[in-house]
């Protein structure tokens, strides 16, 4: 059994010791996000997206400073707000776009859509859509990568898991019965809340105790913890690189709070009027992006000239992957019976087109 | 060959697939020091290890859950859950993430999980002790569900379950755990996932059931003068139609039992298939015995609740008469 958690230290600096070529790099993965995200939009006003569309805008440090802070093939999974963590990981925005189309070039084919992103050659896990269900999922991750690294790998390999969870998750069975199992089985994992600050319209003070210091949910399970700012990119890989490396190390769960902001409402049929215009632009001063450029056009070997090219290659690149999107066919009538089971039974016949049930 | 029961096959089954793969896990509340609520995993533990059988805590939708993930990540998970009413904490992630991963990612990602879950009644436990939810994951896309009457197919049935790339539930009679013996082969052997099992040939009507209800189905063909086809379907998606239907085009009757209650019941479906394909073949309407459309009784009442050989007698010569006693006779 575990003793009492002790809070690992964020290191200082950890981030501004990286090479100028690293930071550029995550400058560039949080402006495609940001690029991504507002294209979606316009389409979504466009009606070419179906159902629901959440944008992870005002969030990017946390996905791109947390992935920054892992290997890549430690396992990641998140919730519905997945477009960002998919992003960071390295998929292609042109599967990614198609995937909100509707598109069979799509990361699951057209047939998960925005909720549901997966990549497995990145070991993005997904994109789920039930509130926090994704996070015993994320211990069974954790547990197949313990079992694997020192049952059948006697040790040579090690992985860590992080799965995010958004603030409202908090408030689920599963996430309690998923920190008591990380906590019992000794799994490396961490659980990394990233609380904007609303489950949907409840603020987090009307619908979670202790909203003051969400790490203190850690105490009771034994898991190590820390509050992370995560509109900082930088302060986000500091905080987070000591906490993934002791987890490896150590094979102990931890719970982080990623302290963020939605800049846009829930999904976007929300009219926001839970909060207001001042809370939304107090927050959008503090943006992650401008944040990490300012840093690196005065600290760093980068300047104007060299930003603006960058966000001209980004907008260059997303508006690509909608024409590629917008090119990719939608998935034939036949796909409505593949991928429901391997192998081909009843009305699951491969290729062949849709029929009344088991003639 | 050795004499086993239902319970010792399940237990054979689980240790040799173990054997053979290492991918393979079990993991539930008491499955490994207690040996699971039945003593279904009992010696588990001592043999693989508290990394292969894996205590949780009581947290079902946790350890359906963390099947999952493990099943994502590329290991073959057998979960335990105590009984079948508490499938109902876990519905969530068996149908919202098990039966739809495949679908979400195209392929991507499979859940290749065996849910093993004690079912039905007999054993004069309360309900949510005693339950027969089969048609309630039979009706979720994604899932196969499948259920033993015997030892033989026990074992040769959790083979192919765990085999199979996709989550299936394998629904365990609780009823018939330890009620009779069968020869089963030592040797690993596998029943097709999907494929009934003919119990018992006739000619005069055909008799369907699944689970503990065969053996009662058995006993009343026993106490009959009349040729009665019996076919266990042991799994209950896929269904086999195929043989349901052969058989009662031959027949011309049928009757369904199950314990589960009679509304929007497995029986329902198999009624309608019947219909479907042998509307023309049916010389009596299709009888139904089972379960009553109210919540499991307790023990006392047990036995009035559970469709035992003598409703199901009834039925038989019920169907059997039909059309003899009206004056419109079989060959009209």
């Amino acid at each position: 059994m575990s003793t009492m958690a002790t809070p690992p230290a964020a290191e200082q600096n950890l981030a501004a010791k990286l090479p100028d070529e690293t930071l550029r790099e995550w400058l560039s993965d949080m402006l495609l996000i940001r690029e991504f995200e507002v294209r979606s939009m316009q389409a979504y006003q466009n009606k070419k997206i179906g159902g629901f569309l959440h944008i992870y805008i005002g969030q990017e440090a946390v996905a791109v400073g947390a992935v920054a802070a892992l290997n890549d093939d430690d396992p990641v999974i998140t919730a519905y707000r997945d477009h960002g963590l998919a992003l960071a990981r390295g998929t292609d925005p042109k599967h990614c776009m198609a995937e909100l189309l509707g598109r069979i070039g799509g990361c699951s084919k057209g047939k998960g859509g925005s909720m549901h992103f997966f990549d497995k050659a990145r070991s993005m896990y997904g994109g789920h859509g039930i509130v926090g269900a994704q996070c015993p999922l994320g211990v069974g991750l954790a547990f197949a990568t313990r079992y694997q690294d020192e049952v059948i790998e006697e040790g040579r390999s090690r992985h860590v898991t992080v799965c995010f969870l958004g603030d409202g998750a908090l408030n689920q069975g599963a996430f309690h019965e998923a920190m008591n199992l990380a906590g019992i089985l000794d799994l490396p994992m961490i659980f990394a809340c990233e609380n904007n600050g609303y489950a949907m319209g409840t603020a987090i003070d009307r619908g979670t105790t202790r909203a003051d210091d969400l790490a203190v949910k850690a105490v009771a399970y034994g898991l190590e913890r820390a509050t992370i700012n995560g509109m900082d990119v930088q302060k986000v890989y500091d905080g987070m690189k000591p906490i993934v490396e002791q987890c490896r190390r150590a094979s102990r769960p931890a719970f982080v709070e990623l302290r963020t902001y939605r800049y846009k409402g829930h999904s976007m049929s929300d009219p926001r009027k839970y909060r207001t215009k001042e809370e939304e632009q107090y927050y959008e001063e503090e943006d992650p992006i401008d944040r990490l450029a300012n840093y690196l056009m005065t600290q760093r070997s980068f300047d104007g000239e060299a930003y603006e090219a960058l966000v001209k290659k980004t907008r260059t690149r997303v508006r690509e992957a909608i024409k590629w999107a917008e090119a990719s066919p939608a998935p034939d009538l036949d796909e409505l019976y593949t991928d429901v089971y391997v192998d081909t039974w009843g009305p699951y016949l491969g290729t062949s087109p849709p029929k009344m049930n088991d003639k | 060959m050795a004499n086993l029961t239902l319970v010792q096959a399940i237990n054979l089954a689980l240790i040799q697939e173990m054997e053979k793969d290492d991918s393979v896990i079990i993991l539930g509340q008491d499955v490994g020091v207690n040996g699971g609520v039945f003593r279904v995993t009992e010696g588990l533990f001592k043999r693989f290890g508290p990394e292969r059988v894996v205590d949780t805590p009581l947290a079902e939708s946790g350890i359906i859950g963390t099947s999952i993930g493990l099943a994502m990540a590329g290991l073959r998970p057998v979960p335990e859950i105590q009984f079948e009413g508490f499938l109902a904490p876990a519905y969530d992630q068996l149908c919202t993430h098990a039966a739809r991963m495949r679908t979400r990612t195209r392929s991507m990602f499979t859940v290749p999980i065996t849910c093993r879950v004690p079912v039905g009644g007999g054993i004069h436990a309360p309900e949510l002790h005693s339950d027969s939810p089969e048609a309630i994951y039979a009706h979720q896309p994604g899932l196969k569900v499948v259920m033993p009457a015997s030892p033989y197919d026990a074992k040769g049935l959790l083979i192919s379950a765990i085999r199979d790339p996709d989550p299936v539930i394998f629904f365990e009679p609780k009823r018939l755990y330890r009620a009779f013996r069968e020869e089963v082969p030592e040797d690993e052997y596998t029943v097709e996932i999907g494929k009934a099992r003919i119990v018992v040939e006739g000619n005069d009507v055909t008799l369907i059931s699944w689970g503990a209800p065969v053996v009662q189905c058995m006993n009343a063909i026993d106490s009959s003068h009349h040729s009665i086809e019996l076919i266990d379907l042991r799994s209950i998606c896929p269904l086999d139609t195929e043989t349901i239907v052969e058989s009662v085009r031959k027949t011309g009757r049928a009757v369904i039992v199950h314990e589960a209650p009679r509304n929007c019941g497995l029986g329902a479906e198999i009624a309608s298939r019947i219909m479907e394909h042998c509307f023309l073949y049916l010389e009596a309407p299709i009888q139904r015995v089972t379960g009553f459309d109210t919540v499991m009784p307790y023990y006392k009442l047990e036995q009035e609740y559970l469709p035992e050989a003598h409703r199901i007698s009834a039925a038989l010569e019920e169907v059997i008469a039909y059309g003899t006693a009206t004056g419109l006779g079989s060959a009209g």
